[in-house]
């Protein structure tokens, strides 16, 4: 047994260089020059400073942007380390608000969302993914519906006619890969910098 | 469900039994030390692996060295984490200026990346430095996954061998396994996945200024090359805290499709390898048929729940099924299908949060480790898994003709029968025992997220994910605490060391006898009866042994929220 322990070591150690730091290490170099925009996060900038991830949620409160789904993210407290604060769409701390079926906190957050999108929308059903929270909190996609709600609040917002935000929301929806793979979405962020890009003209 | 919904479905097992037979056919070629078309750039490598480390690659090893070996290795990879989490403060690769991790914090995740369990009480991003990332975690995804192949393997031989004393040298199979299965694979799906989005960089955190003029902290890192081997290894810790949730470890529907079938890819294709090195492939299928009726009948469950919603949506004339704690690029189908993989093989990376999921949806992951995660299960730990549960059934099947039972020219006798048996009691002890403590210990109690017999079911899954090294939570438990960081690290090394010794025994003392001739007495095994056969003895160890607990956590919850209760 006792020769067992030289390569117990070394071959430790070997496997460790090569999986751990060879690897990982060529892979940022290679990535880095194939697909230089994703392997950085697929940035997106405007006027020269970086606005954010395609792939990742932002919080939208303007009623003249579509919002996203509501997000659990949470940060530190600054008063007491020990104790954390909701800071919705935290890239840097992701996690869903893990509330079960029989949850009354859920309940109730869901009751309360949904009579407010109510109240901004009468005529229409509220889609489920505008009331419940991503599993990520970053949730970059709403559904084709989610976005149809909204519209009519952000053409008011806007002062824009209806039928051209309907629009912009149809030229920035997703179909599902082949037809198959996926479920249909629209980038929110996308959508809303379509809309500011419309606004400007 | 949709018939799109049961198309991918379709899709997603149509693609893993065309899989199984060219890999398998490359793994066995592997194993079995045979030329392979990447021999040209990989053994020069593997020469000077062997030489350093000085393996002499002719010398094979009795049951026992190769355990012994198995688990200095492990004792290594152990001291590696930890010495890199609790030093990452002064260590290269840090940009975001993690600090030290807590002693308790950094125990209970080397435990969990040795044991290829992957239990995240660490929050990645907001945690861990990219040298942890790289060097702590990458490294062992590769050789935990490895280590679990290889252990299959070793049971493999000694099915097929007869009237030998060793089965295999442990530090060559882990050597031809890391470089010439996981590592080229791995190159070519990060590759992939970053083209489809995952980032792979050594720069720091982005501070963006959002479109309504909000700071946003957008963290990074070299996650790519970590997630393609925590999916094909079944390892399942992620980089981020969301794990396969977060958009940048899994940004698009044919990431998420190409995910869940890496986590499955290699451990069906043991089924074959086992075939192959059996001489007969069909003594493979019809395992893989065994795991096939149990995967398909969780699918269903856990779809057909997910997909219904829950009453509290209903009642607010919400419809689409339940999205609480789900993305809307995977949406039902994708987040139900994600669940049973991750959870029928013990990856345990998630797509959704198994926490929001409906009592029913989320009670089949549960079941799935429980039964021991043979439903293709880990790489290689699967494999060794099922086999045990084969011993079992053929015992049973030997029972009721009154004839010493027999599988693929093996006699199974009375030792064997016993190994089999402790190896597999060793899963209700870790589960059903500390989740007893969990739910009477107050520091325990209050980890609780949730109320009522949910809470209850977030325990049941911690040290089930736990016992059954799949690493996959119900999230809400706050484990990152002393008592949990100590009682999950103890569930994952018994659920995994002291469930292969027992199954290393058993490949020894097979590999030592004959191999008998069948005869017109022996049970075919690789028919229909069989297959029923083998799934009945899994379902009603399974059910025996953990139905009162579910009783107390799903079912009763289900009853609960029908009847309109809340927590």
């Amino acid at each position: 047994m006792l020769r067992e322990i030289r390569p117990a070591i070394v071959l430790l150690l070997v496997l460790t260089a090569i999986t751990g730091l060879a690897y990982p290490l060529a892979m940022t170099a290679i990535a880095g020059a194939l697909f230089p925009a994703q392997a950085q996060g697929s940035l997106i900038e405007k006027d020269g400073k970086v606005i954010g991830s395609a792939l990742i949620g932002q919080e939208f409160r303007d009623d003249k942007y579509f919002h996203g789904r509501p997000s659990a993210t949470v940060a530190p407290d600054p008063n007491d380390s020990t104790k954390t604060v909701p800071a919705p769409y935290n890239a840097a701390n992701s996690g869903g608000a893990n509330l079960g079926p029989t949850s009354k906190a859920l309940a109730d957050r869901l009751r309360e969302d949904v009579d407010k999108l109510k109240a901004e929308n009468p005529s229409a059903t509220v889609p489920v993914d505008l009331v419940t929270t991503s599993a990520s909190g970053l949730d970059p996609d709403i559904s084709p519906e989610a976005a149809q709600f909204q519209v009519p609040r952000v053409a008011k917002a806007r002062n824009m006619p209806e039928d051209q935000v309907k629009q912009i929301v149809t030229a920035n929806t997703e179909g599902r890969l082949l037809g198959l793979i996926g479920e249909p979405r629209v980038n929110v962020l996308a959508l809303n910098l379509s809309l500011d890009r419309a606004a400007a003209k | 469900m949709t018939v799109i919904g049961w198309l991918q479905i379709i899709l997603f097992c149509a693609i893993i039994v065309a899989l199984t037979k060219p890999l398998g056919w490359y793994m066995t070629r592997v194993f079995n030390g045979e030329r392979t078309f990447l021999s040209p750039v990989l053994r020069p490598i593997e020469a000077g692996v062997y030489w350093i480390s000085g393996v002499d690659e002719k010398r094979e090893q009795h049951w026992l060295t190769y355990t012994v070996s198995m688990l200095l290795f492990h004792v290594g990879g152990f001291l590696v984490i930890y010495c890199v989490m609790r030093l990452q403060a002064v260590l290269p690769f840090n940009p975001a200026g993690q600090g030290a991790v807590a002693e308790d914090l950094s125990f209970n995740t080397a435990v969990s990346f040795i044991t290829n369990t992957n239990w995240q009480n660490y929050g990645g991003e907001s945690t861990l430095s990219y040298l942890v990332q790289m060097l702590g975690l990458t490294h062992q995804n590769f050789l935990s996954a490895a280590t679990g192949i290889v252990l299959a393997m070793a049971l493999i031989r000694g099915f097929s061998r007869a009237s030998m004393r060793t089965v295999g040298n442990f530090w060559v199979d882990v050597t031809r396994c890391t470089l010439y299965v996981l590592l080229p694979i791995c190159v070519v799906y990060t590759l992939f996945l970053v083209w489809q989005g995952i980032p792979q960089t050594l720069g720091p955190y982005i501070e963006a200024t959002t479109l309504e003029g909000a700071k946003q902290t957008i963290a990074l890192g070299p996650v790519a090359s970590q997630v393609a081997i925590k999916m094909l290894g079944t390892n399942g810790g992620g980089f981020f805290n969301a794990n396969a949730a977060h958009p940048f470890e899994n940004p698009t529907a044919l990431s998420n499709f190409v995910q869940m079938l890496s986590i499955f890819a290699l451990g069906a294709a043991m089924t074959n390898v086992f075939g192959r090195t059996v001489g007969n492939q069909r003594q493979g299928w019809a395992i893989l048929s065994v795991m096939g009726v149990l995967f398909v009948a969780g699918v269903a469950i856990t779809y057909w729940a997910e997909a219904n919603g829950t009453s509290m949506l209903h009642a607010l004339g919400l419809t689409g099924g339940n999205m609480e704690g789900k993305e809307v690029r995977f949406g039902i189908v994708a987040s139900s299908l994600f669940a049973v993989v991750t959870t029928a093989a013990s990856c345990g990376a998630v797509n959704a949060m198994h926490d929001s999921f409906t009592a029913l949806g989320g009670m089949i992951p549960l079941i799935n480790i429980e039964l021991g995660e043979i439903i293709v299960g880990g790489v290689g730990a699967g494999m060794y898994g099922m086999l045990l549960f084969v011993i079992l059934a053929i015992f049973v099947a030997g029972l009721m003709v009154g004839r010493t039972p027999e599988y693929v020219g093996k006699k199974i006798e009375a030792r064997e029968v016993k190994m089999a048996m402790l190896a597999i009691l060793v899963l209700p002890l870790m589960i059903l025992g500390w989740t007893a403590v969990g739910v009477v210990y107050p520091a325990a109690v209050a980890s609780m997220a949730n109320a009522g017999p949910h809470g209850f079911t977030e325990v049941l899954y911690a040290f089930t994910s736990a016992a059954g090294n799949n690493g996959s939570a119900f999230a809400g438990l706050t484990g990152n605490t002393f008592f949990y960081n100590l009682t999950l690290a103890s569930a994952m090394f018994v659920g995994r060391f002291f469930m292969i010794v027992p199954a290393m025994a058993i490949a020894g003392s097979l590999a030592e006898k004959k191999s008998i001739p069948p005869s017109t007495g022996t049970f075919p095994t690789t028919g229909g009866l069989f297959v029923g056969l083998v799934a009945g003895v899994i379902l009603i160890m399974g059910g025996l042994t953990f139905f009162p607990a579910l009783a107390l956590g799903p079912i009763v919850e289900h009853l609960a929220m029908n009847a309109g209760n809340l927590f």
